[in-house]
């Protein structure tokens, strides 16, 4: 519970002597409301004591009772308007400590489960003819890989090449529906996505077609405008003065996208595309209503279903098979592996902006 | 980086055959954008007519097209709002947390906490809603009933798993928080410093500046980052299909029975699989009613974001 910036708050507030309500209390010293807040824990440990041990409760109860300490106690002492400003401190903290719950609880909960099956069996067997124990997810690992793998390829170079367009040639109102039809497709619901892809094989190849393909193009439909947003924010960073200097020297306009902007830009469209595949790796959706699944390991994307990771923990955990127990803990090992995944690429992209960025002194 | 040697003397600068290529790859991708948004909504509206067009009795359930998708959407919206209504509050607060009342030094940190929750796949977070938090909430909603079972929202019976729409509307609100609070975020720190340090020095405390300067400053991006935010929740699909318990029930504000209305999307990823021929159709114009829903949410709320900075006040 920090209340340490009261004194932004409070030293305006002592040097107004006409603010009436203000003018006869004393200020708080900086150690009351943790000293209240100390109090409520001890209070609460005694309720919960009294009504059995519950941690969640026992919390609760310091909140609240802290929260309303504090409160009536600034309330006595300093007036009404300290009081209330004392009373929002505490629960926007609170909001931020009820937002830390479930992060917490979801690693800890799928790093628990997951660690069961955490094993070089997980990495290295598929599914087929697996019944009951043993078996992994090098199948739908490979799956996943190469349908991302595919989606980098079609949404990268589109998603470039929109952003150059729209930084570097783009005006007049097809920059402006561009722009605009961007922010639209970024709202797509990724399952609507799945099913732009189904409609449009179907069209080609009949119904009840599933590919690998299928998959990539509909996170295509995901992933481009991720692309394009993040390419555009950081190809606008690049000084204008670069260009100039470029076309100065006689350079092509292509040359000098090609040779001077993107390579200052690089490290930030890495970035960028970096968060993208981390944006689509763990999408289930379209991949379940377009790949399908399937136990066998298939590396052909053109030829029938592949396992992907995400869809492969849905049904093993929603269909698990006899014993039930094997098929739910290969699910929440797979969701580990996509829990890794996703951090993973996370950081990766963090350690790119952070080594790879522009040398600021020219 | 800029290569001297490579410029060739150039005599005539419009006509190069590189930059036209070039610009026009460019163009042509940007065009290609718009080809892929046309192609999501013909492909759809060209696969749902047959379902447009059949007989009632053809469409699964039997009632006709209207009364399979109406309680899919009254589901969809319903749990939506309920997210909303969780979310904002929470969000706009971590926000307020984040840009005024964490310390400098590790602001910057907290907020990429809280944007990790947005890196979490949504197929996880039904794990999660379904292993931990519905479990835990059936005690809760045991002494809802009891104490506030009057209410039409909290009638019984219980269910025993906790697989519901209110846990839904809560996993949904998790799910929504990193968006609306970002662009929150985005908005306050926005909030030009004269402002804030005007209130101050006229003696306002921290939470009278923050509604007098802060809050009026940023209604509309609230308001915006929290319409992005419904956009999201309405077309989640993995948790719900995950945690929600699956029965039809048709048209119920009961939140905490085990019987729910499906939502849209998560009735497309439970049927989609096993459906042939008509019923794929069914399912897509369902998609196509979520493709518009999800449309006119996100388009209104570009447009109130958009508006903000016309009238700003910060110049």
């Amino acid at each position: 519970m920090s209340t340490s910036t009261q004194q932004s708050s409070a030293g305006p507030a002592t040097s107004a002597p006409s603010q009436g309500a203000l003018g006869g209390h004393e200020k708080q010293a900086p150690w009351v409301p943790w000293a209240v807040f100390g109090a409520a824990a001890a209070v609460a440990l005694a309720i919960s004591l009294l009504t059995g041990w519950n941690i969640v409760l026992f919390v609760i109860y310091t909140v609240v009772l802290g929260t309303l300490g504090t409160y009536l106690l600034s309330r006595v002492t300093e007036g009404s308007r300290k009081a209330t400003d004392r009373l929002i401190t505490c629960l926007v903290v609170s909001a931020f400590g009820i937002a830390m719950v479930p992060l917490v609880s979801l690693v800890y909960e799928v790093v628990r489960r997951g660690a069961e099956r955490f094993d070089a069996e997980f990495f290295t067997a598929s599914l087929q003819g697996v019944i009951g124990p043993g078996g992994g997810a090098y199948h739908a690992i490979m799956g996943t890989l190469i349908i991302t793998a595919l989606t980098t390829l079609i949404s990268v170079p589109i998603g470039l090449m929109t952003a150059i367009y729209l930084v570097e040639y783009g005006t007049g109102r097809l920059k402006r529906s561009i722009t605009f039809f961007i922010d639209v497709m970024t709202g797509i619901p990724s399952i609507v996505a799945g099913l732009f892809a189904y409609a449009l094989f179907v069209l080609i190849f009949g119904p009840g077609i599933r590919l690998g393909i299928m998959g990539a193009v509909a996170l295509s439909v995901l992933m481009i405008p991720v692309v394009v947003r993040s390419a555009e924010e950081v190809l606008k960073l690049v000084p204008n003065e670069l260009r100039e200097a470029a076309y100065a020297l006689g350079v092509p306009k292509w040359r000098t996208i090609l040779k001077v902007v993107i390579p200052t830009a690089i490290a930030g469209l890495a970035t960028g595309v970096t968060l993208a595949i981390a944006r689509v790796i763990g999408e289930t959706a379209p991949l379940l209503i377009t790949v399908g699944i399937t136990n066998a390991t298939n590396f052909n994307p053109f030829d029938g279903r592949m396992a992907t990771l995400p869809v492969y923990a849905y049904y093993q955990l929603t269909q698990p098979g006899v014993p039930p127990q094997e098929g739910i803990d290969r699910a929440w090992t797979a969701a580990l592996v996509l829990i890794i995944l996703v951090m993973g690429l996370n950081v990766v992209a963090r350690l790119i902006s952070r080594l790879f960025a522009p040398k600021t002194s020219r | 980086m800029t290569s001297t040697t490579s410029a060739p003397p150039a005599q005539q600068p419009k006509s190069r055959p590189g930059d036209r290529i070039f610009a026009g790859t460019a163009k042509g991708a940007g065009i290609l954008i718009l080809v892929i948004l046309a192609g999501v909504a013909l492909f759809l509206i060209s696969e749902s007519v047959p379902a447009l067009t059949a007989s009632p009795d053809e469409i699964p359930g039997d009632g006709g097209l209207a009364s399979y998708i109406g309680p899919l959407i009254f589901g969809t919206l319903l749990s939506a709002m309920i997210a909303l209504l969780v979310a904002t509050p929470l969000a706009v607060a971590i926000a307020l947390f984040i840009t005024f009342y964490a310390p400098r030094k590790l602001a910057a940190g907290l907020g990429y906490v809280v944007d990790l929750l947005a890196a979490i796949p949504s197929i996880v977070y039904g794990f999660w809603g379904i292993a931990w938090l519905a479990p835990r909430l059936v005690p809760f909603y045991r002494w809802l009933e009891e104490n506030l079972g009057f209410i039409p929202f909290f009638t019984g019976p219980v269910s025993s798993s906790g697989r519901t729409m209110l846990t839904i509307g809560l996993v949904l609100a998790v799910m929504i928080l990193p968006i609306v609070s970002a662009i929150s975020r985005e908005v306050f720190s926005q909030v030009p410093t004269l402002h804030t340090e005007a209130a101050l020095a006229l003696g306002a405390t921290r939470w009278e500046m923050i509604k007098m300067a802060v809050i009026p400053y940023g209604k509309s991006g609230i308001i915006g980052g929290s319409m992005l935010g419904l956009g999201r929740a309405l077309g989640e699909t993995m948790a719900v299909a995950i945690i929600l318990s699956g029965s039809a029930a048709g048209i119920t504000w009961a939140l905490i029975t085990s019987a729910n209305p499906q939502t849209i999307a998560a009735n497309i990823a439970l049927q989609f699989p096993e459906e042939t021929g008509l019923g794929v159709n069914t399912l897509i114009a369902s998609g196509l009613a979520l493709f518009v829903i999800t449309l006119l949410v996100n388009m209104l709320a570009r447009w109130v974001v958009s508006r903000r900075a016309d009238f700003s006040g910060a110049n």
